[in-house]
């Protein structure tokens, strides 16, 4: 059996499997529920400076994105940071650390940006022993008004002081929570790495309004005929979250900072995946509240099974596996050549195939033979551009095949086996000659 | 105690047997099944559903509409090319038209629900009572449809709209052809095919004199005198005989005039029907006569057909609809005696029957079947009232592509003309087509 135990930045974990900071990890309750269900960890709901406690629409939170039979696909909130007294939070992760030491137990913070309000909520953390702290600088709603979430996130100078302070007054793990809300992630990462952080988690929602209601022309969730953008999530964010994580594992200030990865992960795969990209945990949200904590039994077999089957016995035998595989555009072998393939025994002749490449591609595909329906590739028009498997409702029908040798029937040339990318290119002005 | 004669019977079952036995037989799609099933159309290139229709329905766009929460809009484009697609949605035999061709069917084996589909549209259109078209600038030409079955109202609907002024003129006392006398009770529950009848004719221009047949009130040549053009969707009014002796007798009965009968009663429990039934025939007419007979309480419900299963006209899903309501289906036997007592019908005597070198033949040995009622469902023919006044072909009106008959200016449709289907839809798709060239006619 695989060995899923986590060790991320010295925050211990029977599984990789965290719940991220949000409605599911508000109180004691649910994290306990949690917990029983298998959870490895928690990140706490953030928690505010002392004082009144935030308050939240007394409407409709949030909305959704949903495909065939209500799959709900992507979901948006409007929710702020815990509505809870800090008293009673810090008193339920006090009690919940102490009945579930195995279990990592990191809080969420957001407090205003200076100095004091971080130090003097550092220090209450701390006595409640939990194991690390994630700044919340995501948020993309609410609290972003107020100077506070994906405000400071947005801006690589803040993270770093901010990370800073929270480095010199506290002896926790200091993980920094990302916003997606920015043009190069990079950037945050880096100023979170500058000012001392341990970790980044990241993504945190994405700035979205997930519908409007056209009997009223209001976004989607309406509070008395009004909506507000809220934080997107769920298995639709999750291609953006994984090469934000990719963005950072492979660059060469930010490379080996550990990462949780956060975004869409509904299933072990998503996780795995994540974890070829250099996550050391994941964290889920979305999941569990479409279909309850029990969904973390799937993901821990699954993920269990699939190491077992791949020979790997820990997560670190292939952590960060794809991040070398992951690179610029310009580095791609251009003397890759393939062709699609349609099996004919699977497919099934809905011409879907033919559709897509005939209206909006490269009219590489045949639509008759011998007078009867058949979809079939011509190889001298096409140039393996995938759009013909993705449309394929048939698992398997179409497939990508490397022409190894020969000539390509499109462009005449000769297949040569030795790769040779745009840096080479005799198209590219800024080329680099070839060695004679 | 010795039973006299035939056990042939009403009120054989209560009041709510009667009512379950001719519910709905596929309740309809509520919302949510209709935005789950419609998205599992694949939105195939050229579908193959579409062309196996033979209204030519542009079935992955009407599916769309649906998806996307317009099943009025679906109902649109259904009625763009079939006016009865509420009917047809009921009774089309989707599983060797559209549903076999599904890509989905070849995938898996499960088809996406077409018929179920169009009846979730049209349902939802018809429910509004708001007719979805507008005529077209009155044309001043009047055409006589004969026959206010599926062909006569979808040719009548047609001409309507292009601006021509219709009479339809109709034999029985009530509109609806087939619909409304020929389709079993349990397809077409409310009264469907009558509030069919009242939409298509919301377009206006169309009126309706029944009691008139060509032969009864009509003559060819007066049509032709009083109008512009003439189209005939008569029917076949014929049934064919079994060809043997006392074919006649009491107790055998035409499937076509009971279902007739039994469509038009308003209780049910007044219809009389057998213990033991017969059912002569391997068609539609034969599943549904039988069928209906052992929802009405017959005990036992034998269909003979003279071939085998895979020569039935009856579909397989029909086939399997009689089955599993307890009917018999009894192949490779023919009628060949029928047995009679006290002058009455009590059984037929079946000669086996093998195909060899491609010919059917008795095989010598025979077989009994006790009966108390005996239904005919082999078919139907065209009875030529007109005198020849019309080329026939193969026992039917001659038409060409546009369904022009043989006389200039007279057009024909649906089971009264040659080479069609014998089904509604292709009935509704002659008239279709020859509303469309009458109106090219007249515009000339």
């Amino acid at each position: 059996m695989a060995d899923l135990r986590s060790n991320f930045v010295g925050i211990k974990s029977p599984n990789p499997f965290w719940l991220a900071s949000a409605p599911p990890t508000d109180k004691e309750y649910n994290v306990v529920r949690a917990f029983k269900a298998g959870w490895g960890g928690v990140v706490w709901k953030t928690l505010g400076e002392e004082g009144p406690p935030i308050v939240n629409v007394n409407g409709p939170r949030y909305g959704a994105i949903h495909g065939a039979d209500r799959r709900l696909l992507g979901l948006n909130n409007i929710e702020l940071i815990t509505d809870r007294p800090l008293e009673v939070n810090l008193q339920e992760i006090k009690k919940v650390k102490r009945e579930w030491p195995d279990r990592a137990v990191v809080v969420s913070l957001m407090v205003p940006c200076e100095e004091e309000p971080w130090k003097k909520i550092l220090k209450r953390v701390e006595e409640t022993e939990a194991d690390g702290v994630e700044l919340n600088f995501g948020c993309p709603h609410g609290m972003s008004e107020r100077g506070m979430g994906s405000a400071v996130g947005q801006v690589p100078e803040y993270i770093e002081m901010v990370a800073r302070w929270c480095k010199q007054h506290t002896r926790m793990p200091v993980i920094v929570k990302l916003t997606p809300n920015i043009t190069d992630i990079r950037y945050p990462a880096r100023a979170a790495l500058r000012g001392g952080a341990d970790a980044v988690s990241l993504i945190n929602t994405i700035s979205s309004i997930v519908s409007v209601d056209l009997d009223n022309f209001a976004p989607v969730p309406t509070i008395d005929g009004k909506g507000s953008h809220g934080g997107y999530c769920g298995p639709a964010v999750k291609p953006i979250a994984l090469n934000m994580v990719a963005e950072i594992a492979r660059d060469r200030e930010t490379a080996g900072l550990p990462i949780s990865a956060i975004g869409g992960v509904t299933t072990w795969r998503d996780a795995a995946e994540f974890m070829s990209m250099s996550a050391g945990t994941v964290q889920v949200c979305t999941a569990a509240m479409t279909y309850g904590f029990r969904i973390v039994e799937e993901m821990k077999s699954g993920l269990s099974r699939w190491m077992d089957e791949k020979g790997y016995s820990s997560i670190e035998d292939f952590r960060g596996r794809a991040v070398p595989n992951v690179t610029d555009w310009q580095y791609l072998n251009l003397n890759y050549v393939a062709k699609a393939q349609i099996n004919q025994d699977l497919c099934i002749k809905c011409g879907r195939c033919y559709a897509a490449c005939e209206d909006t591609s490269h009219q590489a595909i045949f639509k008759e033979k011998g007078g009867k329906r058949h979809f079939e590739v011509n190889d001298a028009e096409c140039v393996a551009c995938n759009l013909c498997v993705e449309v394929c409702p048939v698992e398997s029908c179409i497939t990508m095949v490397r022409m190894e040798d020969g000539t390509d029937p499109r462009t005449g040339r000769v297949i040569n086996p030795v790769p040779a990318n745009w840096t080479m290119h005799p198209n590219n002005p800024m080329a680099k000659v070839a060695a004679e | 105690m010795a039973v006299k004669g035939p056990d042939i019977a009403g009120k054989r079952l209560d009041k709510a047997a009667y009512a379950a036995n001719f519910a709905d037989l596929h309740p309809p799609l509520t919302e949510h099944e209709a935005l789950v099933e419609s998205d599992r159309c694949f939105f195939c290139h050229d579908a193959p559903c579409q062309t196996a229709c033979p209204t030519s329905i542009d079935i992955p766009l009407f599916i769309r509409e649906i998806n996307t929460g317009h099943p009025k809009s679906a109902a649109k484009t259904i009625f763009d090319q079939n006016i009865l697609g509420g009917m047809c949605a009921r009774v089309c035999p989707t599983e060797t038209l559209c549903e076999e061709a599904c890509v989905r069917e070849t995938s898996e084996g499960k088809p996406v629900k077409i018929g179920q589909l169009q009846r979730y549209a049209t349902d939802a259109a018809m429910e509004t009572n708001a007719h979805p078209y507008v005529r077209a600038m009155a044309s001043g030409r009047k055409v006589a449809v004969v026959g206010a079955g599926p062909a006569g109202l979808a040719c009548a609907h047609r001409l309507s709209l292009r601006g021509h002024d219709v009479t339809i003129f109709e034999a029985r006392k009530r509109p609806g052809g087939l619909n409304e006398f020929g389709i079993a009770a349990y397809k077409s529950v409310n009264n469907f095919a009558q509030r069919e009848v009242d939409f298509v004719l919301g377009i206006g221009g169309i009126a309706i004199e029944t009691g008139k047949s060509l032969g009864k009130g009509l003559t060819l040549d007066k049509l032709q005198k009083d109008f512009d053009a003439v189209f005939l969707g008569i029917g076949l009014q014929g049934v064919n005989d079994l060809g043997i002796k006392n074919d006649d007798a009491e107790g055998i009965e035409d499937a076509v005039d009971y279902i007739a009968e039994l469509r038009q009663a308003s209780d049910l429990s007044k219809l009389k029907i057998g213990r033991r039934v017969l059912v002569i025939g391997g068609g539609m007419t034969a599943v549904d006569a039988a069928v209906q007979s052992k929802l009405l309480g017959a005990e036992d419900v034998t269909i003979l057909y003279r071939r085998g299963a895979a020569q039935m006209k009856a579909s397989s899903y029909e086939q399997e609809l009689a089955q599993t309501r307890g009917v018999v289906i009894k192949h490779w036997v023919a009628p060949k005696k029928v047995v009679l007592k006290g002058g009455k019908a009590a059984g037929l005597i079946c000669d086996y029957m093998a195909e060899k070198k491609g010919k059917l033949v008795a095989t010598g040995e025979t077989c009994e079947f006790p009966a108390d009622m005996i239904f005919k469902a082999i078919g139907q023919t065209y009875i030529d009232t007109l005198n020849g006044a019309l080329a026939l072909e193969g026992g039917r009106i001659k038409v060409d592509g546009e369904r022009r008959t043989s006389l200039k200016a007279v057009w024909a449709g649906g089971d009264c003309a040659a080479g069609g289907k014998d089904l509604t839809v292709a009935a509704v798709d002659d008239g279709r087509r020859a509303a469309e060239s009458i109106h090219a006619y007249l515009s000339a």
